[in-house]
């Protein structure tokens, strides 16, 4: 412990700082810096509090990057302690946009750990229903089977949300080449046979012909004869497209998933492949549910991401042509311009933050000298600015939700195995 | 890897689907322990281990267990990345049990979870309500 008095002189004490008896006001705590002269152990300050909040964004280092909001950091009376009540006053949601493809809403108020593990439950843990098995009964066409299923199987579906979450895990068979999950599997109960509740049929039936006069109201042949290109005109089904899929409802799906709640692709106009007259293509797709960590066909997010609040703060005043460079460090709206002196509005143009959410933090106005000293640019390191994009199977802000619930989930799962481990010990 | 670490509960009866599966089977089965104490271990200062957990959990949780002022030390580390384990150290002050520690940081983050998602469905609804396009004026 080094106490260092007003005076400048260093007074080593190797006891707690209970035992120095100097009068509080002479004492200084190298450990909490110079702003709190009186009680070293004081808790912070409501403008200490916002400071520890930022994250420096400087020329050329990030500074203060970690959080300090753990018990102890600051010394006995700051408490940084888990409170629900006090949580739940500072936790904060706001909502930018909510639509079924993209979500953004800012997250204030939680440390990056949860907002991360919020972020990552959505890239690999919230399941989604996409094609697993592709059975090829027949396939002419110049793209080969593996490419085809492999293709086919990053389609994103789409279908009745009740049933979606009606449907269940399909314990699927590992490669026979992969031993590691062989044991596992092998450890683990059953295997699922292919049902109603676990999987989903699709069927992809596409024939590429000529177009006929009869058929299609125009002689493909005879068109092709005269010098049409096109392949559209001259034949019928040369492209085969997502919308081209057929669902074959099985048992209670029917009822789960008819007319707009039928499983479809989110995109009908997906091409998948290209044909021509003579090839054909009938395969039948197995869908089932499954995570991102598997695989990222199961992803239901197209990004989900977050950035921090970016903060720029003018420290002294930026007039006249200088506030107009330095509105232009920044992407559009950022910065605004107004009158230096509020009752005169002929004054001279004065730089004031507008937007700091539309920042991109590119560090631009740092590069000048004439803003040296001027600006402090900085990020908040609890307000996460999220942004969900669906695939389109579930909507975005849904899909937010089954995160926070999966996390929740997580605890009471080993909450309860915690308990069953007490028990056996 | 945990496509079936049953973190969602898909089973539901509403339509009848678990008579059909065989779960009424899978109610009797005992849950995979996936908490694992390592040896070493104190009443005080004790290493966990969690299968079939990542960064997802881990971090999260040393965050909550980090908040509590009884515990000396937390911290997580994912031993080999090809290895579905996530180790959780917890060393305590005073005599502290590292489970009521634990136990408490899983309700914390429990608690977590319900204040996010209430404030969520509420921030939401009130988005929506004024904003029918989804779009922010």
């Amino acid at each position: 412990m080094v106490v260092r008095r007003s005076n400048g002189d260093v007074v080593e004490s190797f006891g707690s700082s209970r035992e120095v008896t100097a009068p509080e006001h002479e004492i200084t705590m190298t450990m909490n810096g110079p702003h709190q002269p009186t009680n070293p152990w004081a808790p912070l300050t409501p403008e200490q509090q916002e400071a520890r909040k930022v994250v420096n964004v400087n020329a050329e280092t990030v500074t203060n990057t970690a959080a300090t909001d753990i018990p102890g950091h600051y010394g006995p009376e700051q408490d940084d302690s888990w409170n629900l009540e006090r949580f739940r006053d500072n936790f904060r949601i706001d909502f930018h946009h909510n639509k079924p493809h993209d979500a953004a809403f800012s997250l204030v108020g939680c440390d990056a750990s949860i907002s991360n593990a919020f972020r990552r439950i959505l890239l690999a843990e919230v399941p989604t229903l996409a094609i697993e098995d592709v059975f090829m009964f027949n396939n002419t066409s110049i793209i080969q089977d593996e490419v085809l299923s492999h293709r086919i199987g990053l389609i994103p579906l789409t279908g009745g949300e009740k049933g979606l979450r009606w449907l269940r895990w399909f314990r699927k068979k590992p490669p026979t080449d992969d031993f590691a999950s062989q044991a596992a599997y092998d450890a683990d109960g059953e295997p699922s046979t292919p049902s109603d509740y676990n999987t989903v049929v699709l069927e992809l039936k596409v024939d590429c012909r000529w177009a006929t006069e009869a058929e299609d109201g125009r002689d493909g042949k005879k068109l092709a004869k005269e010098g049409e290109t096109d392949p559209n005109v001259r034949y019928v089904n040369s492209n085969v497209y997502a919308r081209d899929f057929r669902f074959l409802p099985q048992g209670q799906q029917g009822t789960y998933f008819s007319g707009d709640d039928a499983i479809r692709p989110v995109n009908p106009d997906i091409l998948i492949a290209k044909l021509r007259p003579g090839q054909k293509i009938h395969l039948q797709c197995h869908c089932i549910k499954g995570v991102g960590m598997d695989h990222a066909k199961f992803s239901p997010v197209a990004t989900a991401s977050y950035r921090l609040l970016p903060q720029i703060t003018i420290t002294s005043p930026i007039l006249g042509a200088d506030a107009k460079k330095f509105a232009r460090c920044f992407p559009k709206g950022v910065i605004g311009l107004e009158p230096s002196d509020e009752s005169d509005p002929d004054s001279e143009p004065k730089a004031v933050v507008k937007d700091p959410m539309k920042d991109t933090v590119s560090r631009e106005c740092l590069r000048h000298d004439e803003f040296k000293g001027k600006v402090k640019l900085g990020r908040i390191r609890d307000h996460f600015i999220f942004s969900v994009e669906s695939t389109g199977q579930l909507r975005s802000d849904e899909l937010f939700l089954d995160s926070v619930r999966l996390l929740k989930a997580k605890t009471e799962r080993f909450k309860r195995h915690l308990a069953e481990f007490e028990e056996g010990r | 890897m945990s496509q079936q670490n049953g973190d969602v509960e898909m089973e539901d009866d509403m339509a009848g689907g678990a008579e059909q599966n065989g779960t009424e089977n899978e109610d009797f089965l005992k849950e995979e322990q996936r908490l694992r104490l390592l040896p070493n271990s104190t009443t005080t200062a004790a290493s966990f281990a969690f299968d079939k957990e990542d960064h997802t959990l881990g971090n999260a949780l040393r965050y909550v267990i980090m908040k509590n002022p009884d515990v000396e030390f937390c911290g997580y580390s994912i031993p080999h990345p090809s290895e579905a384990v996530m180790n959780l150290r917890i060393q305590t002050w005073d005599g502290v049990s590292v489970y009521e520690v634990l136990r408490k940081g899983l309700e914390d983050l429990a608690d977590l979870c319900d204040v996010v998602e209430d404030k969520f469905i509420a921030a939401r609804d009130d988005f929506d309500a004024s904003q029918p396009n989804g779009e922010a004026s």
